[in-house]
């Protein structure tokens, strides 16, 4: 069995209530912290757990917050990044939905350590029915006081915030994340200075995801050696997956780091095997933005070893033959997928999505996706495939923010591992009329 | 004082200089292109890319080099950073592969543009673009549209540099024009096509590196070369008074502000930009108005002014970056000489 940290009582009813938490154990944690720790020993236990950033760049959080700068008479600010947009990852929403309790208790126990008095969580404006929810939570606690001033009897005082975006992907970006809650346009500044230095409203500021603050409960409640002892080698803790794509048992699954890909995808406790007994041809292992990898690569790693769902083993072999755990939007595909056709939606997605502010990526990602559409059209030539390449070479790293490199990491790893089917779709268009068919015969 | 060494010149800078800056400081070839950075304009800069180099050695206390390439105006100079701009085939690549990307949703309507001649796109793609575009699609289309009576904007034609957003911000009052929609969609306009009425906006023309923003008082009135500009100056209340004249003949067809060798505007005397005034640039068109300093010196090296564009044109297959390695940069060629005399273009 698994070990629940964060989703132990997500099937309790009406666990969004602030009573029922507390049955539950809810705030135990933050009223010990605050009568018996200092904030540094908090951030003490953060760094001792290992914890790395849920949200997709799996920085250590610990080291995050020794970066944030303390000036004398300078506010601090804790932002909590809720603005989950990255095509496959929802496990956020189920979180905030389920156990909003949780998140507010690791915001003001992170606030608590970094002596932060307001904090905000910025959340998607697709998801206005979970801030509602976060905005009940939040209310609830005040009215208990474990939030505003004086919190119980400590003299820690914190105000949390529930802002709404507009629906746009570029502001998880943090800097467009924290431009957006400023009232600005959702653009990415350029870095540096980084938020730790001059983030929201200038002042130092840490933007965590929102699993990873709420992480932080369980790390304080357990100590963060314990918690260290969880999961495999840097790859600490447990991870909530979002499971999704051609599997029976698609959902969010928190899973101890270090489950082997293979278990993950057929055992019955997690994903369940692929639909209807097919056959499993590759897997986008964090996200949209991630590299995608074909079963071979999936599930062993090119020397053989059995591949792991963790921040390392996902990522060993580098982009040639590896990817990475991002965000942990686990989409599956089987034998009947086109992958030119995937790739095209994501390529959609990135245009779609691009702030337009640096010219590679406002420019670039809409000359890919044009490219894929002349392509699944059946118009492309091989000459198109070896410009894609060219493009997203173009983009990769010559862009301000990620959404770059997340716009030209998919292509790229498209080409690499199934070349062979976009040559294909410009070779013998009239086979790829009925894609199922087209595909069953390959196998 | 922090060292930096830029394509093997080493050159010493104050504290706080960016790469781009120290670069200019050298001055040459080494020096990066930029589109969208303008020294006189706070935060400006970062965007288009253009100017992105490769740090081989981050400092002497950190010698590991960047793992990316980097925007040289947007970064700045640590002591003992190596940066590698022109002498480096993968970076200059990278800045192709920019143009590239800056160019493929561009109308290259030069022949129909007032902007053509001194244009910094013009130069950039002459320079780093390569002779054929791989772009097959149909290229974004924006409706040309006026802002205030002197002012006309085409979209068609704009690289999003924001510099005439930060002009709205910065010197402006009432800023009313912005950036609206996302991604390729972007667009320069000002809140519902409203006219942009304030008596410093027509600086917005002159920070405008390609032709998105003209003169609606010059439009399709001559092109830039049949012009002789020259320095002028009269008592303005508003502003420096400190302008250039582009005539032809007795007429004043044209009058903006005077802009140095990296085509910004200049700075006066006591070290503010010489901004100039809508009532210096749009009305006083007669040659009256104005006490005449001298011709200009033109500083730039444009394709155009520095009178190599037939050059060009025979050679266009030619590899551009050489050919244009042998003509120094920053060439000054003064008027009269012959540089912009229309007998001379054929």
């Amino acid at each position: 069995m698994s070990k629940k940290l964060l989703l132990k009582n997500d099937h309790v009813p009406y666990i969004n209530k602030l009573s029922v938490y507390r049955e539950h154990g809810g705030y135990s944690v933050l009223e010990k912290t605050l009568k018996n720790t200092s904030p540094e020993n908090v951030l003490e236990e953060v760094k001792k757990s290992g914890l790395r950033g849920r949200g997709g760049a799996g920085f250590p959080t610990g080291l995050k917050w020794s970066f944030l700068a303390r000036p004398e008479g300078v506010p601090r600010y804790l932002v909590c990044n809720a603005d989950e947009s990255e095509p496959g990852t929802f496990k956020d929403r189920y979180l905030m939905e389920r156990i909003p309790h949780l998140l507010v208790e690791g915001m003001i126990l992170s606030s608590f350590a970094l002596g932060a008095n307001t904090s905000y969580i910025y959340i998607r404006g697709e998801y206005f029915y979970v801030a509602r929810i976060l905005e009940q939570a939040i209310e609830e606690a005040y009215a208990a006081g474990l939030l505003g001033k004086n919190i119980l009897g400590s003299g820690f005082n914190h105000d949390c915030y529930v802002q709404v975006g507009a629906g746009a992907y570029i502001c998880g970006e943090e800097t467009a994340l924290l431009e957006s809650l400023e009232g600005k346009r959702g653009n990415p500044r350029i870095k540096p200075p980084f938020p730790a230095v001059a983030g929201l409203y200038g002042c130092p500021t840490v933007v965590n995801n929102v699993e990873t603050i709420a992480a932080i409960v369980p790390i304080i409640e357990m100590g963060g050696e314990e918690y260290a002892k969880i999961g495999v080698g840097k790859s600490t803790g447990t991870k909530l997956i979002s499971a999704s794509g051609h599997i029976n048992n698609p959902g969010v699954y928190e899973i101890e780091l270090g489950v082997p890909v293979e278990e993950f995808i057929y055992s019955a406790q997690y994903c369940g095997g692929i639909r209807g007994g097919r056959k499993l041809k590759a897997v986008v292992a964090g996200g949209s933005s991630v590299p995608i990898l074909p079963t071979e690569l999936i599930l062993k790693t090119a020397n053989g070893e059995p591949r792991l769902m963790s921040y390392e083993s996902l990522g060993d072999g580098g982009f040639a033959t590896g990817t990475m755990l991002g965000s942990g939007g686990f989409i599956v595909m089987d034998e009947d997928t086109s992958i030119v056709k995937n790739l095209y939606t994501f390529a959609r997605f990135y245009h779609h999505e691009s702030c337009g502010q640096c010219s590679p990526c406002r420019e670039g990602t809409g000359w890919m996706e044009k490219i894929l559409h002349k392509i699944l059209e059946g118009h492309g030539t091989l000459k198109d495939i070896d410009l894609l390449w060219d493009i997203q070479s173009k983009i990769e790293g010559k862009t301000i923010c990620p959404l770059g490199e997340a716009a030209a990491w998919p292509v790229a790893a498209a080409i690499r591992h199934f070349r062979s089917e976009f040559e294909d779709y410009v070779t013998n268009p009239e086979s790829i009329k009925d894609i199922k068919h087209y595909y069953r015969l390959q196998n | 004082m922090p060292l930096v060494t830029i394509d093997d010149i080493p050159v010493e800078v104050p504290e706080g200089t960016t790469i781009l800056e120290a670069a200019r400081m050298i001055g040459g070839d080494i020096v990066p292109p930029a589109m969208c950075y303008y020294s006189k304009l706070k935060t400006s800069g970062g965007y288009c890319r253009t100017c992105i180099v490769k740090v081989e050695q981050g400092s002497a206390k950190d010698p590991r080099p960047m793992p990316k390439p980097v925007a040289s105006c947007r970064t700045t100079v640590m002591d003992g950073m190596v940066v590698r701009n022109i002498t480096s085939p993968e970076n200059l690549e990278a800045r192709a592969g920019v143009v590239e990307m800056l160019l493929i949703n561009h109308p290259l309507d030069c022949p129909v543009c007032d902007q053509a001649g001194e244009c910094h796109l013009q130069d950039l793609g002459y320079e780093h673009g390569k002779e054929e575009t791989r772009f097959e699609f149909p290229r974004r289309e924006f409706e040309p549209i006026d802002i205030g009576e002197n002012i006309k904007l085409h979209m068609n034609r704009c690289i999003l540099c924001y510099r005439c957003v930060k002009v709205a911000d910065q010197i402006t009052d009432g800023r009313c024009h912005g950036v609206v929609n996302r991604g390729e969609a972007a667009e320069i306009s000002t809140y519902i096509e409203k006219a942009i009425d304030n008596d410093f906006s027509g600086n917005v023309i002159d920070v405008c590196p390609v032709g998105a923003l003209t003169d609606r008082t010059f439009r399709f009135k001559s092109r830039v070369w049949y012009t002789k500009p020259v320095d002028a100056h009269r008592d303005c209340a508003k502003c420096c008074g400190k302008v250039r004249l582009w005539n032809q003949g007795e007429e004043v067809l044209r009058v903006t502000a005077r802009k140095d060798k990296w085509g910004e505007v200049e700075d006066t005397a006591d070290g503010s930009t010489a901004w100039i005034c809508n009532e210096c640039r749009f009305d006083k068109k007669h040659i009256n108005d104005w006490t005449i300093e001298g011709p200009s010196k033109i500083d730039r090296h444009s394709v155009i002014s520095a009178n190599h564009y037939e050059t060009t044109l025979r050679n266009i297959k030619a590899d551009t970056i050489k050919m244009m390695g042998s003509k120094p940069h920053g060439d000054k060629v003064t008027l009269g000489t012959g540089a912009l005399d229309p007998n001379n273009i054929h």
